[in-house]
């Protein structure tokens, strides 16, 4: 059983809190679609407004498990730092590590997350690393103490679903013990359906329910495409074939010719 | 002295960062601090004088993906 720093999920939707027309309709959409886990940032404090006293409210309220990230970070010291800051206010050694090395695609800077990610879990953190499917960052990821990983689909908030259906396959055809998770670029709930398919253990999105007309709605649909990937990946699919073959059986059939 | 509190130069009074966040109106609030780009840890705010122009940031938890 692959599990994530030791804990088993049920519900293998792991969901973002950004960008909803409201707190109240996140904390709809993570009831709708029962989610376990959600993820959490860090931002500027004003003391006259407290926003993150509400935020941090809502989410105790909402009574899930936080994966903090470090969204934004472009340098391994920022993500670092804001990692510890993470832990202290979330008090978890979860991190969702995001060293960002590319402003149009948000694409990951491997070599600054893999740098980041040994210097965090020599200080105790549970890193999930966002990644891509490239087979070398991953083993370097892992030799850096990750016992997660986490490929995008698309870049963060497009919506594209999943790019790169080969190297998926082959990373978690090479790595067939370490959990690994779809973030990012889910658009729809067939593709985190396709996600699981492929044997993948959690898929992770935010903009694809945030903005949606109905987001509770679409968190709902999210969740039970995971449910049902997961299940038809457990019932291990048939191969495809390129010619036909009757399902119908032909022996017995009537002569009417 | 005046230091630059989450990237605003600010006039304050108080040279310690636990003293500083409770002038500051950051009491009881559910916060972490750097300072300098250096994480400062809760238990180590008493401890931590800050310097005229020294960087503060106070940061809370906030909405992510």
């Amino acid at each position: 059983m692959r599990t994530f720093y030791g804990v088993e999920l049920n519900n293998r939707l792991l969901l973002g809190t950004a960008q909803y027309p409201s707190p109240a309709i996140l904390a709809e959409a993570v009831r709708a679609a029962g989610v376990e886990v959600v993820t959490v940032s860090l931002r500027r404090e004003s003391a006259e407004q407290r926003d993150g006293q509400a935020f941090w409210r809502l989410i105790r309220e909402l009574g899930v498990r936080v994966l903090p990230n470090t969204a934004g970070c472009h340098t391994v010291k920022e993500a670092v730092t804001t990692a510890q800051m993470a832990r202290e206010v979330f008090d978890t050694p979860w991190i969702k590590l995001e060293v960002i090395g590319e402003d149009d695609s948000l694409q990951p800077d491997l070599f600054g997350l893999v740098e980041g990610a040994a210097i965090l879990t020599a200080e105790g953190f549970q890193v999930f690393p966002y990644t891509t499917e490239d087979l070398v960052a991953a083993g370097r990821l892992l030799d850096a103490g990750c016992e997660v990983l986490m490929p995008w689909g698309a870049p963060i908030g497009s919506g594209l679903g999943l790019n790169n259906l080969y190297g998926l396959r082959s990373l978690r055809a090479h790595f067939p013990d370490v959990p690994l998770v779809v973030d990012a670029g889910i658009g729809l709930p067939s593709h985190a359906a396709a996600a699981m398919e492929l044997g993948y253990d959690a898929v992770l999105l935010n903009t694809a329910v945030a903005k949606a007309g109905d987001p509770a709605a679409m968190a709902a649909a999210f969740a039970q495409a995971v449910a049902a990937g997961r299940k038809a990946f457990a019932a291990d699919p048939m191969e495809p074939r390129d010619m036909a073959a009757p399902s119908t059986p032909v022996l017995g059939k009537a002569f009417l010719g | 002295m005046r230091i630059v509190l989450n990237g605003k130069a600010r006039e304050v009074r108080e040279a310690r960062l636990d003293a500083l966040l409770e002038e500051l109106g950051y009491a009881g609030a559910k916060v972490a601090t750097a300072v300098n780009g250096d994480f400062i840890a809760r238990n180590l705010r008493e401890r931590t004088r800050l310097n005229d122009g020294d960087r503060v940031e106070v940061i809370a938890p906030m909405q992510g993906g």
